[in-house]
């Protein structure tokens, strides 16, 4: 079980008890007893190995994925929210895919001011100029014509990424924004996020309050400020840095120094990944 | 088995089946296929009101946004596909008219050239092979690209910005097809008129243009107007929930695409006959 997180300003983001369940299987489950809380303007790294079930985690977060049990809140209102006057709250949050998950029947500009167009009656010319906008701000204006099956895949994760910061949400998730790309896009992407969590002009220098998911926990050091771990079911806050390295958990020092375990190599299977109970000793 | 007297049934699979009791095993097949039909009754029922619910509810709602889509998929069930309906009319009017008439006129029977052409092309071949039609073309590509985008999580992303999948890519999709369908099918039945007349006068058929068409009007009622009118938005309509609902409502792999659109063809077709089979029964109660 994972200890919730102490915080004085109300969770943005409270989960209680909650069973994750998988998203294109409907007998796993791939986290239980998850118990978080995250408050305004933090920066959380949910790391796990591929297949932990971070994507599900962050589905059921953003309330795609209803939890199997217990209770999920966002600001203080039950989700999954799927009815038209709770809308607003839902729409406070943004979620960035794993692989984009761009529209493709639609160009990249068009993916991105697709959720202007239907939130908001705004006139075509003022549409326009914020995609330009954005789209100069995630440096995808030369593939803005481009259909996402022409476009490679770290510039496809950028468009979506662009087009969730389209509708200005208070909280961003973002799925695996270092899974499969290069070290000059894994630059971009840690300092673009870090400017959101601290403020970024695109966004009326507002603070975003970001959480992420990885493969691993040492790109993110010098950026996120809370940190927690998927693992054999279990989901583990550990909290800054400091617990995080102090910690003798097999799984965290393997997310934490990049290599894997001597136990994990002998177990594939992942059951003795699991984390001990409680947080990071 | 030996000496039957069949010998399709000497080969080895046949006889494996000519061997299984037929009376539980057919029994079986056919509640399977009872039960398979009914749970697909009441998921397209289910689909077709949902849908429905959100047309209404989210009328307003983007109206510059769904407004354009709705234009673009009238233009793909129904305005792209003219050229193909030119051709079909005037095979139509061959086929159907011409004969028709050519042979009436042999018998003697041309005053009831009116009532046959109505019943024929106007009620029963002008919406069905309408349908048909719009099914191959348009409601095939719907299958693949809804499947598609579920399959990718298209579906899960529309979700994820507060987007209706349903009211963004469904209700533009049934609008278009039923506006689709209902003028195709009123292009069709035109088309199939005037190039039945023109095969008629190549046969040296003696009947002037105003008999031919006074003949058909005089056949014609109100009636079938109106109920060419239902049955042309009825089978686009459902032809558009049975194939979005093959997409778009259940989670789909990449591979189960091709089957899922195999599926909403079967599908649409026979509701499409059955649909055809109840107004068959409407025009003859009400005629």
């Amino acid at each position: 079980m994972s200890a919730p997180t102490e915080s004085n300003a109300a969770p943005v983001i409270e989960m209680r008890g909650v069973t994750v369940g998988a998203l294109h299987n409907t007998e796993t489950v791939v986290a239980t007893d998850v118990n978080w809380s995250v408050a305004p303007g933090d920066f959380w790294v949910i790391a796990g190995l591929q297949g932990a079930g971070k994507s599900d985690l962050l589905l059921t977060t953003a309330g795609l994925l209803p939890p199997r049990a217990g209770d999920c809140r966002l600001f203080g209102e039950p989700m999954p929210i799927f009815e038209e006057p709770r809308l607003a709250t839902r729409l406070r949050l943004g979620l960035v895919f794993d692989g984009g998950q761009l529209l493709n029947q639609l160009t990249v500009a068009e993916n991105v001011e697709l959720p202007l167009r239907y939130h908001r009656n705004l006139p075509h010319g003022e549409i326009e100029q914020a995609v330009r906008v954005m789209l100069e701000a995630t440096e995808l204006l030369p593939w803005s014509a481009n259909t996402p099956g022409t476009l490679p895949r770290p510039w496809r994760k950028r468009a979506g990424l662009a087009r969730a910061l389209m509708l200005k949400p208070e909280i961003l998730l973002v799925d695996g924004p270092l899974g499969g790309v290069d070290l000059r896009h894994a630059d971009w992407w840690l300092g673009f996020l870090g400017q959101l969590a601290r403020g970024h002009p695109l966004l009326g220098g507002r603070p975003v309050t970001l959480v992420v998911t990885s493969d691993a926990l040492l790109p993110w050091r010098n950026y996120a400020r809370q940190f927690a771990v998927l693992a054999g079911q279990q989901f583990t806050v550990l909290g800054e840095w400091a617990a995080l390295e102090r910690s003798k958990v097999p799984a965290v020092r393997a997310l934490r120094e990049g290599r894997l375990p001597e136990v994990t190599q002998a177990d594939p299977s992942g059951t003795e990944w699991t984390p001990a109970s409680g947080s990071a000793k | 088995m030996q000496d039957r007297g069949f010998s399709a049934f000497n080969l080895p699979s046949l006889r494996r089946l000519w061997d299984v009791p037929a009376s539980v095993s057919y029994a079986h097949f056919l509640g399977r296929k009872l039960v398979a039909f009914l749970l697909t009754v009441q998921g397209v029922g289910a689909f077709a009101l949902i849908t429905l619910g959100v047309l209404l509810t989210k009328f307003g709602v983007a109206r510059g946004l769904v407004h354009g889509l709705v234009r673009r998929e009238i233009a793909r069930a129904g305005l792209r596909l003219l050229p193909m309906f030119l051709f079909l009319a005037a095979a139509l009017g061959f086929l159907v008219i011409g004969q028709t008439v050519s042979w009436l006129t042999r018998v003697g029977a041309i005053g009831y050239l009116g009532t046959i052409m109505v019943a024929v092309v106007v009620r029963e071949l002008g919406p069905l092979l309408t349908a048909l039609v719009v099914l191959a073309r348009v409601g095939t590509a719907n299958v693949v690209e809804l499947g598609t985008a579920r399959a990718t999580g298209e579906v899960e992303a529309l979700e994820a910005l507060g987007i209706d999948p349903v009211h963004y890519l469904v209700v533009p999709r049934v609008i278009g097809m039923a506006v689709g369908v209902f003028s195709l099918t009123v292009y069709l039945i035109l088309g199939a008129v005037a190039s039945g007349y023109l095969w008629a006068f190549v046969q040296d058929v003696p009947l002037t243009p105003g008999d031919y068409f006074r003949e058909l009007a005089g056949a014609l009622s109100g009636l079938d107007f109106a109920l060419l009118a239902l049955k042309t938005v009825c089978f686009g309509g459902i032809i558009a929930v049975v194939t979005c609902y093959q997409g778009l409502a259940q989670p789909l792999r990449l591979e189960e695409v091709s089957s899922a659109t195999v599926r909403a063809v079967a599908q649409s077709l026979v509701a499409c006959v059955l649909l055809d089979a109840l107004f068959i029964v409407i025009y003859l109660v009400a005629g």
